[in-house]
Parts: structure tokens; C-alpha cells; sequence
């Protein structure tokens, strides 16, 4: 089948938004895949690999962000990539509950 | 006198003299070298490069340590962006092609960062520069050769005034003589506002240019639960806060001798506090703490960051350890309770709705390998204390049925092992899903205890997703359905005479303490930091007036209107906290 890129939309869900910790734990999750793994925020696309591109796209929460991975382990990636994204919540302080 | 409004983000106060510490950036000049320089140049700049990530795992583990794993996780992004592939390639283009020394070729790359992020209008994120000019000072330090571990020391006890701090500065920070922090930039999620809230030393940031006009040995109050910096106070300012002072301390001394002091109501109702726990690590913190047990263990990170899934042994291993560090209290500990993407990964189909799909039980039902395993180690850990097992997330009654038979196949296996364990181990379930709730008393003739998860069963009561930013409002704790739903777990437990407990965030919170009493609950797992705390609630009412306070919810119908009388009647509790 080949090179077909895998695109998955996510929301930054995290009130503190994309900073130096969550972006770690992405590009970390990254790294683990072969595949090319870019990140796009309003047409901007960086490496999800790199942590200071990935920190670039200061991201807050609510921001939209497409990440594309191609490679021949493209649909664990996506998938892993978008659990990591949704992890990040558990970043914030304890939630101000209610 | 003075008054400086800041951000409150440590409380506390502490009056002592300023200590002014510029952010002494060594002044990098556009310098350049020869072309027969090149290699060696490069070489400088890979063991500096070298030597900083290895400062700060050194800077990570000391505070990890000392602090927990998670106040050690900003080195870890640190590690991270000096690893950083693009960043490496840009220093050595600089050096190789335009001939920088490394020192300018450092400057230059880091100020783009900086740059943007200065501009950068989320002032959260805004805050991130500070990350970048960290690490770059850590590598001009080691490139010029200066005192790279410089602690922040002070000879006396003294307030610090600083620009802003970078974690490693705060990581060596004095821990003797330094009284509170000061910083002219900063937010309530920077990670000095962390820092000095776990160190719990007050600290007020975000007070702005005000801030430069004082001097080192200039008199200062600093009062974190304010934000306010108090600069030459006047005698009756000092009075009145040595007063603070004084009260702070006993107050301290007050939490901490409430360790071995039992959680018991004014009116004689024992209450057991017990700990939520995920790392064997954890288990001395229980123990400062004065846990009456580990109410919650999780086994997930067992899990986690792993090539391959863990062995019986692997579970055996951790389990004996936590048992051991709990020296006899009882334990609780949880089977997997995680989704299968996290498990399966490539093999397993996304879900639509993963938060109704297979997780928890459900997931170790169908993976019963794993599922054996991990009941094997439990069975196995069960001679060495007082343990339970506990399943997350059970819908149905028969689920429980499955997983209490496959419980009862491996006690057999063991036993013609000739492998010692309890064969009455305790098996409970989480109540975090209505339907458990609703047919809890055909579910209490079958297990010896429910935890009741508060977080899912809001979760799943309310229907909302509280990750989900458009309607996480209508994720409410107070909600009067699941109270309720809490109300109706707590009676079913109690006629089946059943162990009953619970473990979700709300049992952290003081502001439901005094409710969760009242509607008759007597054992409550926490963080465990949270303890003392919850102890002192404990040990301040009476059951009767919680009774009271429950009846009054009960009556109630608006979450809002809840929280507010809960709030209020906790304030009343201590009136001069306020």
C-alpha cells in the first residue's frame, strides 16, 4: 500500500496548553516510531519529533492541531500520539473541580 | 512602607531582608573562529553539550527525590530540547559554515527561541522562554568555564528578589536561610510557583518593574496568601505579621504531630484515612503521612512505557515491596484499569468512544493471560500483608462472576503448587458506573467491599466528558444526582455489611469532607499529602452536625448552591483561616 499518511485532528485539552512538559511527553512518544511524524497548526507544519518545533507551535488549550505521520508504522503512531494528547490534562494541577 | 501586589501562588509569609540576584548572563560577543578551528570547536560544543544533559539529570534525580517524580519532569522536557535533533543541526551549521565560536552560535540560536516566545500572547506559554534561557545558561556556564552548580545561598534568612527563577536555580536553591521568593515575571502553572509551593515556601511572582527599584538588604514581608510584598514595613506592620508567623508555625507543628493522632469526630466516629498511591515509592510518603493504609493501588504504570507487558514477576516484585514499606496496614490493590489502545497498540482498532469501550475489567476479561498474571502476583503478594484486590470499572454482575472465577482457577493452580497464599483475600469492586450502584445489593453478597470512584462516576452519571472544554462545566461533583447515586452505594454497603470507601478526588478535597460523614461514610482514601488535612477536618466535627449538613444537601437541588454551603460551613469550621 505504501506511504499513505495517517491525519489525525486533536484539541490541546489541557488549560496550561502545549508547554515544555506535555511537549516532552508528545515527542518522546514520537521518537519510539519510524515513521515521519509532523504536527500542523493553521497551516503551519513543524517535526513532532523535535521538542522546540513542537513547542513553537504555542499551542494553548482548545488550539486545533492536525498530526500527520507517514511511515510504515503510521497507525500505531496516530493512535498512540492521540491518547498522549489527551494525557496531557493529567499535566495540569489537580482539576479545579467543578 | 510599601505595598507590591503580585501573584499568591505559595502561601506563608516570612519577613526578612531582600536578596537581589540578577540574571547574570554572561556576555556573549559576536566572535568568530578560523576555518582549521572548526573540529575543535565542534568538539567544545559536544562536551558542553554532554555535560549539561548530565547536570540536569542531576538536577532532575535531586529534586525527583526529594520533591516526586513530577516536580522532576520539567528536566526531563530539559534533557529533551538539548537532545533536540534541529537544534544540534543548527549549532553545528553555525560553527561549521559561518565559523561562530560555540558560545555566539549558542546565543544565537537560543535568542530566536526566547524571542518568540516573548511574543508569544498566551502568558502561560509566554513563560516558556524562561525554559530556554535556562539551558542556555547552563551551556554558556560550562562553555566559559564558570561555577556551573552556583547555589543560591544566603548567610542570613533572606527574601529573593529575582527577574524570574529557572528551575535549576530553584533546584539549588539554599534550603536553610531562604524564606520566601519574589519574581518580577511568572505565573501560577511556572514551575517556580510549583517548586516553592511543594518546598512550602511562600512566594509571590508576577509583581512586575516595581520590583527593581529594591536593594538587597532592604526589609521585606512577603505574604503569599495575599501576593503582596510588603517593602520597609512599619513597626505595626511587623507586629502584626510576626503574629502570622508565629501562628504559621504552630499551625505547622499542629499538622504535623496530627500524624499519629487518630482521625476520630468529636463525637467518637472513627474515621479511616487511608492513601492513593500509583508508585511503590509512594509508600513512605503514606507512612509520613499517618495513613491508616493504601486504599488505592494503582497498577497501571506497570503498564506503561514498557516494550512488553509485565511478567508475574514483575508484579510480585513491586507489590512485595509496597507491602513491605506498609509494614502490616491494609492494601488495596486494583487490577489494569486502562484502555486497550494502550495495551495493544497496533492490534487494536480505534474506538469511538473509548471511554465506553474496552477498558479496565472489561479489557482483562478478554486479555486473560495478562489478567492471570497479574491476579497470580496478587495471590502470591497476599501472605506477605493484609491485601485485597479490587476490580475497576465492573458494569455487570457478571463480569465480577468471570473475573472471581478465573480468581478462584488460579487458587487452585497455586494450591497444587504447593505456592503459599490467602485464600480468603478480600475482593471488592470499584462503584464508578451508575448501573454497579443500582444493583450493588445483589453485587455486596458476592464481594467484601466497594471503593466508590468518584471521578468516573461522574463522569459516566452526568454523561460528560470533563476533558472536553465545551462542556467540562457540566462536570460537578455536587451534582444532586450523584450524591445521590453516592447516598444510595454508602445505605446498600452498609445493610450488606460491607466494606465501604471512597477513593476519588472528592475525598482529597476538604470541601466535601464534613459531607461525605455525614452521609456515612467512614473511610476515605486520599492523595497523600492531602491527610493531615482531611485529619483535622475529621478531628474538628462532629458527626451529628454532619448529619446535619448531609440532611440539609439533600434538600438541595442546585449543584452551585451546594458547593456554596459547603464552602460556607467549612469556613465556619475555621474562622480564623479565612
Amino acid at each position: 500500500m505504501g506511504e499513505d499518511s495517517i491525519i489525525r485532528k486533536v484539541i490541546v485539552p489541557n488549560r496550561q496548553g502545549l508547554h515544555a512538559r506535555p511537549a516532552n511527553m508528545f515527542v518522546k512518544a514520537a521518537l519510539q516510531f519510524q515513521s515521519q511524524v509532523d504536527i500542523s497548526r493553521d497551516g503551519l507544519v513543524v517535526s513532532g519529533k523535535s521538542i522546540l518545533d513542537v513547542m513553537t507551535l504555542a499551542a494553548e488549550q482548545g488550539t486545533e492541531l492536525t498530526i500527520i505521520v507517514t511511515g510504515p508504522d503510521a497507525e500505531t503512531a496516530a493512535e498512540t500520539l492521540v491518547e498522549v494528547v489527551k494525557r496531557f490534562v493529567e499535566e495540569d494541577e489537580e482539576e479545579a473541580d467543578a | 512602607m510599601r505595598v507590591l501586589q503580585g501573584i499568591a501562588v505559595s502561601p506563608g509569609v516570612a519577613i526578612a531582608k531582600a536578596m537581589v540576584v540578577d540574571d547574570q548572563q554572561p556576555r556573549v560577543t559576536r566572535r568568530f573562529i578560523s576555518r582549521a578551528n572548526v573540529d575543535a570547536e565542534l568538539k567544545r560544543l559536544a562536551n558542553a553539550m554532554d555535560q549539561v544533559a548530565e547536570q540536569i539529570q542531576a538536577s532532575q534525580n535531586e529534586v525527583a527525590t526529594e520533591l516526586g517524580d513530577q516536580y522532576g519532569a520539567i528536566f526531563s522536557a530539559h534533557l529533551q530540547m538539548v537532545r533536540d535533533e534541529k537544534l544540534n543541526a543548527s549549532l553545528v551549521d553555525s560553527i561549521r559554515y559561518r565559523h561562530y565560536t560555540a558560545e555566539y552560535a549558542v546565543s544565537q540560536s537560543f535568542a530566536r527561541y526566547i524571542q518568540f516566545f516573548e511574543r508569544v500572547p498566551n502568558p502561560f506559554l509566554r513563560e516558556r522562554a524562561g525554559d530556554f534561557r535556562d539551558i542556555e545558561q547552563r551551556l554558556l556556564n560550562v562553555l566559559f568555564g564558570a561555577d556551573a552548580k552556583k547555589k543560591l545561598a544566603a548567610k542570613e534568612p533572606s527574601i529573593v528578589i529575582a527577574r524570574d527563577l529557572t528551575p535549576s536555580e530553584m533546584a539549588n536553591l539554599d534550603r536553610v536561610n531562604i524564606r520566601g521568593i519574589v519574581t518580577e515575571v511568572g505565573g501560577p502553572g511556572s514551575h517556580s510557583a510549583i517548586v516553592a509551593e511543594a518546598l512550602e515556601l511562600p512566594a509571590v511572582v508576577g509583581v512586575g518593574a516595581n520590583l527593581r527599584d529594591i536593594q538587597t538588604d532592604t526589609m521585606l514581608i512577603i505574604d503569599g496568601h495575599q501576593g503582596r510584598v510588603i517593602v520597609n514595613p512599619d513597626d505595626e506592620t511587623i507586629e502584626r505579621y510576626e503574629k502570622e508567623v508565629e501562628h504559621q508555625r504552630q499551625n505547622e507543628i499542629r499538622l504535623r504531630s496530627l500524624r499519629d493522632l487518630p482521625a476520630v469526630t468529636t463525637d467518637g466516629e472513627t474515621i479511616h484515612l487511608m492513601a492513593n498511591i500509583e508508585f511503590p515509592h509512594e509508600a513512605d510518603a503514606c507512612i509520613e503521612r499517618g495513613a491508616a493504609g493504601v486504599g488505592l493501588y494503582r497498577t497501571e504504570f506497570l503498564y506503561l512505557g514498557q516494550d512488553s507487558e509485565p511478567t508475574e514477576e514483575d508484579h510480585y516484585q513491586v507489590y512485595a515491596k509496597v507491602i513491605r514499606d506498609m509494614q502490616g496496614s491494609p492494601i488495596v490493590i486494583r487490577t489494569l484499569d486502562l484502555g486497550a489502545d494502550k495495551i495493544f497498540g497496533e492490534d487494536h482498532p480505534p474506538e469511538q468512544n473509548p471511554f465506553l469501550g474496552l477498558r479496565s475489567i472489561r479489557l482483562s476479561l478478554q486479555n486473560t493471560d495478562q489478567f492471570r498474571r497479574q491476579l497470580r502476583a496478587i495471590l502470591r503478594a497476599s501472605v506477605l500483608g493484609d491485601v485485597s484486590v479490587m476490580f475497576p470499572l465492573v458494569s455487570t454482575l457478571h463480569e465480577l462472576r468471570q473475573a472471581k472465577m478465573i480468581l478462584s482457577d488460579l487458587m487452585e493452580d497455586l494450591e497444587e503448587q504447593s505456592i503459599a497464599f490467602n485464600r480468603d483475600l478480600k475482593v471488592g469492586i470499584m462503584v464508578e458506573v451508575p448501573s454497579s450502584v443500582i444493583m450493588l445489593d445483589r453485587f455486596a453478597q458476592e464481594i467484601d467491599f466497594i471503593s466508590i470512584g468518584t471521578n468516573d462516576l461522574v463522569q459516566y452519571t452526568l454523561a460528560v466528558d470533563r476533558n472536553n472544554p465545551d462542556v467540562a462545566s457540566l462536570y460537578n461533583n455536587c451534582d444532586p444526582a450523584v450524591l445521590r447515586l453516592i447516598q444510595m452505594a454508602v445505605d446498600s454497603a452498609n445493610k450488606a455489611k460491607i466494606g465501604v470507601t471512597l477513593c476519588g478526588q472528592m475525598g482529597g478535597n476538604p470541601v466535601y469532607t464534613m459531607l461525605l460523614i455525614g452521609m456515612g461514610l467512614r473511610s476515605l482514601s486520599v492523595t497523600p499529602s492531602a491527610i493531615p488535612e482531611i485529619k483535622q477536618i475529621c478531628r474538628t466535627v462532629s458527626a451529628e452536625k454532619c448529619r446535619e449538613l448531609a440532611a440539609r444537601v439533600r434538600d438541595m437541588d442546585n449543584a452551585w448552591e451546594i458547593k456554596r454551603l459547603l464552602r460556607e460551613s467549612l469556613r465556619r469550621l475555621f474562622p480564623d483561616e479565612a
